[in-house]
């Protein structure tokens, strides 16, 4: 029961999904869709865990007042303060997405502003990281400097200014060496993953069981 | 000396970057945008290959974090399309972002005398990404019984007649994840639909044997692409207004990187 | 400009700079954002899931008079796996919760091996072989297009010889591999450029909210 089942369940699963594709007609030719609704509605369950598993951290960090309890009690009124203007919204307005909406007041004033911002911090960390690991320490490493180099010059306006000849190469690396790298690379990744699937129907990749 | 090169303070070069770009942004000095062939051909589909009125999908596949590089061509590429004639569908599969450019959608079409329902139309949000594509592919109604207010399908004049991919003329990805690919390898080969991305700079890269093989009709490549889209439709916006803070930025750092590298000559000469 | 909206971009503003002062150093002003925006966006993702997901997908569907019984009926299924996932709170029973998982994994393999074959293989080998040789009226552009078809495909697959490693490089193997590795440079610094690309311009959106939005500094 423990790990027969699930085996079962995936192998059956997975090939019926792979004989849906070749069958299109019913009663497979609906099963795709049938099948990805029903993990829409278990993703809805499992949201549930994953909230219970923070709430419940940041409590018990409260209660036992270890260090940076303070920011946990932060975290838990800025969680309840957007769940319950989420659901305001929602009753209120008939839609949480209502532009009038609180809820859409708390998106672009808090979460916005956040989000945007831890990621625009990343453009100080590139900078400071491209100065002190960015050596032409040998061949390779050289010709990622140029290409570097050179696509970023050549895809911005003072590129041009600099040398003509900038834009036109940039766009010849992105297009031609680039690309077929990515294009040799991105056929492995996915050869793996076709390897990976079929591990994982016949029940040789069992990992997630664990 | 060499220590100096060598060991840059890091916060020398956060201040550094901060000046460079906040300073062109106050200045704001005019740089030529040159088109790129990508975004060339994705403008020319919208403008010459689509008869006015046809019916574009526009997908939003992004959230805050890459709001400044995608947002602009959205509005870009929007502005085209209503501009065109054409009727948009807005959906998206980052919930996080589609409250974002759901507020340049109305603005845009409020300025350009667009109705709801006529026009345009907002689906909203519909989690699982593979879920919507496929289910879209048969009856979108499916997965969409309601608009993104609860609005049921079928009393919006627009959809009255849109039922699956064969209703609609071309899908446009705004993309900062992989879901670009979902939307190649679920619906571009499967219901063998036309499509272009506009995608944040660090997508871009994986997005060219697509763009090769001709998966994809063009593909709009970060704020510069946005600029470029701008350039093309003849309305200068914030991606054109970022070019020169871009530029300096672009400049500085690599300024820093030949620093680097010269510190670190003179260290192994030594 | 009402309050609230007035309020609001100070507070954005305020969030903007509390996350930025930590270029200086990690600070408590760093981390009371840090903690604000997890708390805020992990609920954000409860009301925007169950309001997209599990109302129209589950109990509009469920409570419809109109939504045939047979269905109603089929909905019990990821309603049954959905509980069986949350019987992880329970230790004596958590093991169950390893079927719907076991359902989740064996859809997404079933549909990824369609899909990559179909969508990017298939495809991929397709356009990187055919056609090699162009031939257009003006010979200087049929003679560059094929010289980079050819180019296309010697790089497409030395990349692959380079991450083939059932065989020891060496020979013919080794050199290919040395080739693809300048290939994957010239792509990786390609892409290197790309993402510091696209970081300055998150950088420019943050600081032209800043000096637009609310200091009013610039149009």
């Amino acid at each position: 029961m423990k790990r027969e089942v699930p085996l079962a369940i995936t192998f059956i699963t997975g090939v019926l999904l792979v004989v849906a594709f070749f069958v299109p007609h019913p009663p497979l030719g609906d099963l795709q869709q049938r099948f990805q609704i029903w993990y829409s509605i278990v993703a809805g369950f499992t949201f549930l865990l994953g909230l219970d598993s923070l709430v419940k951290h940041h409590l018990k960090k409260i209660q036992h007042r270890r260090s940076g309890w303070g920011f946990s009690v932060a975290l838990l009124i800025s969680f309840f303060t957007t769940l319950i203007l989420g659901f305001y919204s929602w009753f209120v307005f008939s839609s949480p997405y209502d532009l009038r909406a609180p809820f859409q007041w708390l998106y672009t004033s808090v979460i916005l502003p956040l989000q945007a911002t831890m990621f625009a911090l990343l453009a100080f960390f590139i900078a400071s990281a491209a100065y002190r690991a960015f050596r032409a320490r040998n061949l390779a490493a050289s010709l990622l400097l140029v290409s570097a180099g050179i696509v970023m010059l050549g895809r911005v306006p003072i590129g041009k200014a600099i040398w003509s000849g900038l834009p036109v190469i940039s766009d010849w690396i992105m297009n031609y060496p680039q690309m077929a790298a990515k294009r040799g690379i991105l056929m492995g990744t996915y050869l793996g993953a076709i390897a990976m699937s079929l591990r994982i129907i016949l029940g040789m990749e069992r990992t997630y069981l664990t | 000396m060499i220590e100096l090169l060598d060991k840059l303070d890091r916060r020398i070069i956060y201040l550094v970057i901060g000046i460079v770009v906040a300073y062109p942004l106050i200045v704001h000095p005019v740089m030529p945008i040159r088109v790129s062939e990508e975004v060339k051909r994705a403008y020319e589909f919208v403008e010459d290959s689509l008869p006015s009125g046809s019916v574009i999908l526009i997908s939003i596949d992004y959230d805050a974090a890459s709001e400044p590089e995608l947002t602009p061509m959205f509005r870009a590429v929007l502005t085209h399309a209503f501009r065109k004639g054409h009727k948009v569908i807005y959906m998206g599969h980052w919930a996080l972002g589609l409250p974002l450019a759901q507020k340049d959608l109305e603005e845009i079409a409020h300025r350009m005398g667009k109705t709801y329902g006529v026009d345009y139309v907002n689906l909203g949000y519909r989690p699982g990404f593979v879920t919507v594509m496929l289910a879209m592919g048969r009856e979108l109604r499916d997965i969409y019984s309601s608009d993104y207010q609860g609005i049921p399908i079928d009393s919006i004049p627009m959809m009255a007649n849109i039922h699956n991919y064969d209703q609609i003329d071309l899908i446009i990805g705004f993309e900062a994840g992989s879901t670009g690919e979902f939307w190649i390898q679920y619906v571009g080969s499967r219901f063998n639909k036309r499509m272009f991305f506009g995608t944040t700079g660090v997508v871009a890269p994986d997005l060219y044997p697509y763009y090769a093989s001709g998966q994809i009709l063009g593909l709009i490549g970060g704020l510069k692409g946005a600029a470029e889209y701008e350039t093309q439709i003849g309305h200068p916006a914030r991606g054109v207004f970022g070019m020169p803070a871009q530029s300096f930025a672009h400049l500085a750092i690599l300024i820093f990187i030949v620093i680097g590298n010269i510190g670190y000559i003179l260290r192994r000469r030594r | 400009m009402n309050f609230f909206d007035l309020f609001g971009t100070w507070l954005a503003a305020g969030l903007t700079v509390a996350i930025l002062s930590f270029l200086y150093r990690d600070n408590p002003l760093y981390k009371f954002a840090e903690h604000i925006y997890v708390g805020a966006s992990a609920a954000f993702w409860v009301v925007i899931f169950w309001y997209s997901d599990v109302k129209p997908m589950l109990i509009d569907r469920a409570l419809d008079p109109q939504y045939p019984l047979g269905e109603k009926l089929i909905l019990l299924i990821p309603t049954i796996f959905g509980i069986m996932m949350l019987l992880r709170w329970f230790p004596k029973v958590a093991w169950i919760s390893r079927w719907p998982i076991a359902f989740t994994v064996g859809m997404a393999a079933g549909l990824a091996l369609t899909a990559t074959v179909q969508g990017y293989i298939v495809p991929q080998i397709k356009a990187t072989l055919f056609p090699v040789v162009v031939i257009t009226k003006d010979p200087l552009i049929s003679l560059w297009r094929s010289l980079m078809n050819i180019f296309v495909i010697f790089g497409v697959f030395t990349t692959i010889l380079y991450f083939y490693f059932s065989k020891e490089h060496t020979g013919l193997l080794k050199v290919g591999s040395r080739i693809g590795i300048i290939f994957i440079m010239v792509g990786f610094g390609a892409s290197f450029g790309y993402t510091i690309m696209a970081r300055i311009s998150l950088l420019i959106g943050r600081i032209y909210f800043l000096l637009h939005s609310w200091l009013g500094v610039i149009d």
